[in-house]
């Protein structure tokens, strides 16, 4: 029954999959009702989800697991700790609100269906990955989410700026995936497992292992190109080209995310060093600065918010480097406000966008009168951005403060998330009060609030920033601390307060981080200036160094292409029957095998084997001194001919009969190949080249010759032919044993072979093609064929 | 190569290779040949048809598209190899009925025919189109 239990849930939890497959047919037949049908699908994985928090909260999570690959003791587990559950209500809770007002984003939209069963398909996916309890599965939905993100940034895939940031978003998380796969192999070489929840046992002794710091350093490289850290940090900003509820789902609550929930899952496993801190406090900080400082110079509504979330992101990063219970509460505080705030921006920047027809910050204002729900939801997620109690963002920035208690209040770390904190409540009051008040500017008098379904999943969103503060140590109980506990490795007994201290360092910090964003506020427009100064000084950045680096190798592919694959058929078989005699005389003279020629060794050939092989050189012989091609073609036939008589002289029927077919079809194809070419019927070379093939064709057939004689020196092992013979009609009912062996005995080598065949004919039927989109190579343009064959 | 006399003989020809390839295949358990030659030459026959009336009269007498056919063909060879672990064994096991003339090697021999046929004269005739389409 437990195992039924398993399936069933399991089941349940990958049910976006299913939906996504029907979505298309649903938007067609429903049309508006389309958003809120599917998000039924996402909400009612919430309320189950939500269903497991008792549990949770009380130390007992949900593991389900099925046998997946059993031979390599690779299961499908999820488990349900309070860090998951906390990843997984977001993922579902913000995935339900982002359809939604995704399919009133896309009401004309000709590829509604599409978006919908895409987005759908990566709510499932994000939800595996947070899930997933074998790294193996976490592998496999951590790449299905880069591969679906891949198709929603290049969504509007007929734009050459939104397939660029999608290429260079899949190229930059597809090398965070290698590394993912590289640092998850190491860690079950050490701990003998896939399974995280296995792995807690390790988690004293692990960075004593000389493994230890490349499993670091590939997860570390893993999170940080999918949450968009230093150096990797330029995909996020250009990935903006997507439409804006994808932003708000992946940029902002969910894919980006992946990267800190997988440092936060192993981080019991992992920190505690100072590789560890040094890494995600160093490199975290400066994301932290760099993310809130550029957003400053950003005009683009959107734009901004993206550099905010690299900021955020940085934030967390750095708090899990800094460790302990406090920290680990506040990444959790700071994963679920900045969830619901940035979220809910993007999806307000959207509607300002369609209702304004820009998003450029300097060109809107006045607008509170206007677009009055829309204001009160900014409003509400700003507040929260900014870290006003009673929102959510305050317990973030509050718990981030006081968790400095556990590192001895290091000044230069606490002046990176003051003066972070500082810039993001900058960015936040920009937010608020640029695009809302302040006189109207022109040619916005006929915005509006638009419709119900645009403006309800933000104003929920901003709501639920809020609200919590009704329900504060239920809340901070049931879901901060389960997941606190999980990323510190042990239960952690911090409570939600909402009552200020004057006596604590903590609220002077918050005092003075507001200040600070005032200040910054206050003097906005020359910030701005003076950082778009000093970005055209430094024009070099990480986005146009990864172009270099991508065209550099295409560069290179195509000049190794030229080098090797050059076209000339002549140099292709002298490199080949070349290297061929090389490597049989090199291993004949390495290991001294060379024949010994004694006469009589092979027995004199009888009169039909001396006939044939008189054909054989007549027909060699015709070949090399044919004038014309064609004639040279047919000569060759001559020679396969003969090898098909001696193969019959020597008792291979089988064999002889399909030389002789070969033989015929080969001619008939050269013959073909011939008239398509339309080469000069005379084959004229200079006396050098022919020389030079001679010397090669002679030298190489002597080795094979040798070798030949070296193999049949041998005594001949007769087992198999034995036992062919022996069993062939006895166990497979056939008596000509080279088909029983073909279709029979080696039945796999031949399906291997047929596999071969046929990927040839495609490929050379490909080839032949009349091409359409490719040009033709100058070269081949230069002599155009002239009309040759005349068929009826 | 499209004199009268091979134009009008090319239909007994290709006939007479295509009853012959079928032979070949039948026989090929207990008797030279098989799948692969017997493949090779229902292609010769095809080929010969095409160089006598052109790759579209082969195209038109065939109806399905060369690599369709070997394609089937893949699946035909795969489908009989998975006989086995339909029954519980391993992959490829021949399987015969019980008088012992036909099992499913033979059925995979019919597929490697197909597979040959098809691809040899999908090549042929695409190299035998272009020929055309110069005319």
């Amino acid at each position: 029954m437990a195992l039924d239990f398993d399936v069933f849930a399991i089941l349940l939890l990958l049910a976006p999959f299913p939906a996504a497959l029907l979505a298309p047919l649903i938007a067609r037949e429903t049309g508006a009702a389309a958003g809120w049908i599917l998000a039924i699908v996402p909400a009612g994985l919430f309320l189950m989800l939500g269903a497991m928090l008792p549990s949770v909260a009380s130390g007992k999570p949900v593991l389900l697991a099925l046998d997946w690959v059993p031979a390599l003791d690779v299961r499908l587990g999820f488990a349900v700790d309070g860090l998951s559950l906390l990843f997984a209500l977001v993922i579902t809770g913000v995935g339900a609100i982002v359809l939604v007002y995704a399919d009133a984003y896309f009401r004309d939209h000709p590829q509604r269906g599409r978006f919908l069963a895409l987005m759908l398909a990566f709510i499932g996916a994000m939800l595996g990955l947070v899930l997933a309890d074998g790294l193996v599965a976490l592998f496999t939905f951590w790449e299905l989410t880069a591969v679906i993100s891949f198709l929603l940034i290049g969504f509007d895939h007929e734009r050459p700026a939104a397939r660029r940031a999608a290429t260079q978003a899949l190229i930059v998380t597809g090398l965070g995936g290698l590394s993912l796969m590289a640092g998850g192999v190491l860690l079950r070489l050490v701990t003998q497992t896939w399974d995280l929840s296995a792995m807690g046992g390790f988690a004293g002794a692990l960075p004593f292992s000389p493994a230890y710091p490349w499993i670091v350093g590939f997860l570390v490289v893993t999170a940080f190109t999918k949450s968009a850290q230093l150096p990797f940090h330029f995909w996020l900003p250009r990935a903006m080209e997507a439409p804006t509820p994808v932003s708000a789902y992946l940029h902002a609550a969910a894919m980006v995310q992946a990267g800190i929930y997988l440092l936060a899952r192993l981080s019991p496993l992992l920190s505690g060093t100072p590789l560890w801190q040094a890494l995600l406090c160093g490199l975290g900080g400066a994301t932290l600065l760099w993310g809130a400082v550029r957003a400053l110079a950003q005009t683009d509504l959107k734009q901004l918010l993206a550099q905010t979330t690299v900021a955020a992101l940085g934030l967390m990063v750095f708090l899990l480097g800094i460790g302990g219970p406090s920290a680990a509460m506040a990444v959790a505080a700071v994963f679920i406000a900045h969830a619901l705030y940035k979220a809910g921006l993007f999806l307000l920047t959207g509607i300002i966008d369609k209702q304004t027809g820009t998003r450029d910050i300097t060109a809107l204002g006045g607008l509170r009168d206007h677009l009055t729900i829309t204001f009160i939801a900014v409003a509400l997620a700003g507040l929260s951005m900014l870290g006003v109690p009673p929102f959510m963002g305050w317990f973030g920035k509050e718990l981030g403060y006081s968790g400095f208690a556990t590192t001895g209040w290091s000044i230069g770390l606490l002046a990176i998330l003051v003066i972070g904190n500082a810039l993001l409540g900058a960015s936040a009051l920009a937010l608020v009060i640029r695009p809302f008040m302040g006189p109207p500017k022109p040619g916005l008098d006929r915005a509006r609030d638009p419709s119900f379904a645009f403006w309800i999943g933000p104003v929920l969103l901003g709501l639920a920033g809020f609200v919590v503060v009704f329900a504060l140590t239920p809340f901070g109980d049931a879901m901060l601390a389960p997941a606190a506990a999980a990323i510190a490795g042990r239960p952690v007994s911090q409570h939600l307060e909402l009552a200020a201290n004057p006596l604590a360092l903590a609220f002077w910090l918050s005092i003075a981080s507001w200040a600070l964003a005032g200040l910054v506020y206050w003097q906005l427009d020359s910030i701005r200036e003076m950082l778009r100064l000093l970005e055209q000084r430094f024009s070099w950045s990480m986005d146009k160094g990864l172009d270099a680096l991508l065209s550099g190798l295409i560069r290179l592919g195509a000049a190794l292409s030229r080098l090797l694959q050059h076209g000339r058929l002549e140099t292709y078989l002298a490199t080949i029957v070349g290297i061929l005699a090389l490597s049989v005389l090199g291993a004949l003279w390495r290991v001294s095998a060379w024949p010994a020629l004694r006469s009589g060794a092979l027995s004199g050939p009888s009169l039909p084997e001396w006939g044939t092989l008189v054909l054989a050189v007549v027909g060699i012989g015709m070949v090399v001194l044919a004038r014309s091609r064609l004639a040279a073609i047919f000569a060759l036939g001559v020679q396969g001919l003969a090898l098909a008589l001696i193969f019959l002289v020597l008792g291979a029927p089988d064999l002889s009969l399909t030389q002789l077919i070969v033989e015929v079809l080969t001619v008939a194809i050269l013959a073909l190949i011939m008239i398509r070419l339309d080469l000069a019927p005379l084959d004229r070379r200079p006396p050098l080249s022919v020389g030079r093939d001679a010397v090669i064709a002679v030298v190489a057939a002597g080795g094979v010759t040798l070798l030949l004689m070296r193999v049949l020196a041998a005594p001949f092992n007769a087992r198999l032919s034995d036992f062919f013979e022996a069993n062939s009609a006895a166990l497979a009912h056939g008596r000509n044993i080279v088909n029983v062996i073909l279709v029979d005995f080696r039945g796999l080598d031949t399906l291997g072979e047929i596999t071969v065949v046929f990927a040839a004919a495609i490929a050379a039927v490909a080839l032949l093609r009349p091409s359409r989109t490719i040009a033709p190579v100058p070269a081949a343009a230069a002599d155009a064929p002239t009309p040759q064959e005349v068929a009826p | 190569m499209s004199t009268l006399i091979f134009r009008s003989m090319a239909p007994v020809l290709g006939v007479a290779l295509m009853v012959v390839s079928l032979l070949v295949l039948l026989g090929g358990h207990n008797a030279p040949g098989g799948g692969f030659a017997g493949g090779l030459i229902a292609a010769a026959a095809a080929i010969v048809y095409a160089m006598a009336r052109g790759s579209e009269a082969v195209r038109r007498l065939l109806r399905i598209e060369p690599l369709g056919i070997a394609g089937v063909g893949g699946l035909i060879a795969v489908l009989s190899g998975l006989s086995g672990p339909a029954t519980g064994r391993p992959f490829l096991t021949g399987l015969w009925l019980p008088i012992g003339v036909f099992g499913t090697p033979g059925l995979f021999d019919i597929g490697i025919y197909l597979v040959v046929f098809g691809a040899v004269t999908g090549l042929a005739l695409a190299l035998e189109a272009d020929g055309e389409g110069a005319s």
